[in-house]
């Protein structure tokens, strides 16, 4: 008999959500040390791929691991979770890093004043200490090829925007929480919006449409205005190829 | 008019942050498809509150419509209501519509072979807010062509089947969590014991319920985790959204349960106003649930019973009148 909750040697603990979706759940905080542990029973079930599941969804401190009720028993899938729990799998082997181009200038960086004066930095400072560092992606959500990345240091532990954007542009980069976060196509938005990149992260005419994954890490790169839109043009006319070390 | 390309979504790209998508009604779906030859999941025509007039265009098609026991009216000098559950076979030039839906929100009306459309992620399924897939991204319009894989439907005899599904009734069964400790014991007593409406602030992505407020324990936001389709979310108006077809895939409100698979089609044809009641179930439960509603849907497919070809009266009328007299519409074509 599977029940609704429990506790487990390693700290995980199982629960439903509805009959066709399984929680791993490592905690209930944005800390990349959880994240880290969800992504690794992300990566052994991605390669134990029992028959029955149909999507992994990581989360901050969760793995959803979405599955076809008719294929795949709750109480079977939680025999084939159990034991991958203790899976360390190395996460390095996997992933890619992007270099991506950002501007932090002019109107591509309409709130980087207000997040300097809320972190008594300069503006040049924040950027040097938002490009300083790989950034990781912790997981997609929100919108589709939106990634949530981070860790970023204690001086980005902003609150969100009071008044929320009614519309914030595609490729535009925000920060709240310590973490970063990439507008794919127009939404609204309550984050704070530092920048802007020439890279679609996502293109539905691309043969892949969504750039990264979580596991991914990304450093940005900044430049200059006049380089951004140079950048944007090529990306347009498809001659641009976006860095990615393997 | 609200019509979309829908088939059953994209569930394997939700960790890009894709939403699922896909039909509201899976039955109806499956039943219609069946009806006019297509594999289950082949992309349909979903229609939500009130359906389309469509000229066919191609040599002649088979549709069916299903979800519904509103009428399909072919159109001409007389109108002909043909009923839903039925495959219809029609040739170039004829019209036909479906009004306003009277017993439900959603319908389907499936054509043979589909729609010749780009798969998006493995789907030809609509996600309007993206953008993605279906025709062109976004719902259909006056004057849309929409592309058919066949110009011709082959010739056969028609099949109907039986509409009883659509006469389901009683609480929705719901599984608790994952935030279930985000609710006091009283607010979980009060969530499974009474009755919620449907507001009007109800779309694809979910639907706003009106009734006793629920109790948070815990405050009302979480760290954002995954999100299933008929999960119940409550934020801080301690009012509960239900979560359908469009739902994002991650979610910072506290989701107090879920609404089982078996359920998910009955919940898509909800409409405003309607009256809603949650049971309690658990995971062994549900699971017997899907299994019986598969084995049902299965046995009303292996019963399809022919139904005659419906018959244009008055054109056969029309054909058999003396020479020299001419329908208008004669001189156009």
């Amino acid at each position: 008999m599977v029940t609704d909750t429990q506790e487990d040697p390693s700290d995980a603990i199982f629960l439903s959500a509805g009959d066709t979706a399984l929680v791993i759940q490592y905690g209930e905080t944005v800390d990349p040390e959880v994240n880290r542990r969800v992504r690794m029973l992300t990566a052994a079930l991605a390669e134990s791929a029992p028959e029955g599941i149909v999507d992994l969804v990581p989360t901050m401190r969760s793995l959803m691991i979405h599955y076809d009720p008719l294929v795949l028993s709750r109480a079977r899938l939680v025999e084939v979770v159990r034991p991958l729990l203790e899976a360390r799998p190395d996460l390095n082997q996997t992933t890619r890093r992007w270099r991506i181009p950002v501007c932090y200038e002019g109107e591509c960086a309409p709130d980087l004043e207000a997040v300097a004066e809320a972190t008594g930095l300069s503006p040049e400072e924040v950027v040097r200490q938002h490009c300083g560092v790989d950034q990781e992606v912790f997981m997609m959500g929100f919108l589709p090829g939106f990634p949530y990345l981070g860790l970023l240091p204690e001086i980005f532990d902003l609150p969100r925007r009071l008044e929320p954007r009614v519309k914030v542009p595609p490729r535009s980069i925000s920060v709240a929480a310590r973490q970063t976060t990439i507008y794919t196509v127009d939404s609204p938005g309550g984050w704070h919006l530092i920048g802007r990149t020439p890279v679609d992260f996502y293109n539905p005419a691309r043969a892949e449409p969504i750039l990264v994954a979580a596991g991914d890490r990304v450093r940005f790169e900044p430049v200059p205005l006049d380089e951004y839109h140079a950048t944007r043009r090529a990306v347009e006319a498809g001659s641009y190829e976006i860095r990615c070390d393997q | 008019m609200n019509l979309t390309v829908q088939d059953f979504g994209r569930p394997r790209h939700q960790h890009l942050g894709v939403p699922v998508s896909g039909v509201l009604d899976p039955t109806a779906l499956r039943l219609a498809n069946a009806l006019v030859g297509n594999p289950g999941g082949t992309e349909a025509l979903e229609i939500r509150m009130m359906g389309p007039t469509l000229e066919v265009e191609a040599g002649s098609v088979r549709v069916a419509l299903t979800g519904t026991r509103a009428p399909l009216e072919v159109l001409g000098e007389e109108t002909i209501a043909l009923p839903a559950h039925q495959s219809v076979s029609l040739t170039r030039g004829q019209r036909f519509r479906v009004g306003a839906l009277p017993d439900g929100a959603t319908a389907i009306l499936a054509v043979e072979g589909g729609f010749a459309l780009p798969q998006i992620y493995g789907s030809r399924s609509t996600y309007g807010r993206a953008g993605i897939g279906g025709f062109q991204g976004r719902a259909l319009a006056e004057g849309d062509a929409i592309p058919l894989r066949l110009e011709e439907a082959p010739s056969r005899g028609e099949v109907r089947l039986d509409d009883g599904y659509l006469d389901e009734r009683g609480p929705f069964r719901v599984i608790l969590g994952p935030q279930r400790d985000f609710f006091t014991e009283a607010a979980i007593t009060t969530f499974l014991s009474n009755a919620y409406t449907v507001t009007r602030e109800a779309d694809r992505m979910g639907m706003r319920l009106d009734g006793p407020v629920l109790t948070h324990a815990r405050g009302y936001n979480i760290v954002s985790d995954g999100i299933v389709t008929g999960a119940v979310q409550v934020p801080g108006n301690g009012l509960p959204i239900v979560l359908l077809a469009d739902h994002q895939t991650t979610g910072g409100y506290p989701k107090l349960g879920a609404v089982i698979s078996a359920d998910i089609p009955r919940l898509g044809r909800l409409r405003p106003g309607d009256e809603i009641r949650f049971e309690e179930v658990t995971v062994e439960a549900a699971e017997a649930a899907i299994r019986a509603r598969e084995a049902e849907l299965r046995r009303l497919i292996d019963v399809m019973i022919p139904a005659g070809a419906w018959l244009d009266e008055a054109a056969l009328y029309r054909e058999n009148l003396i020479s020299g007299i001419v329908r208008e519409t004669d001189l156009a074509s």
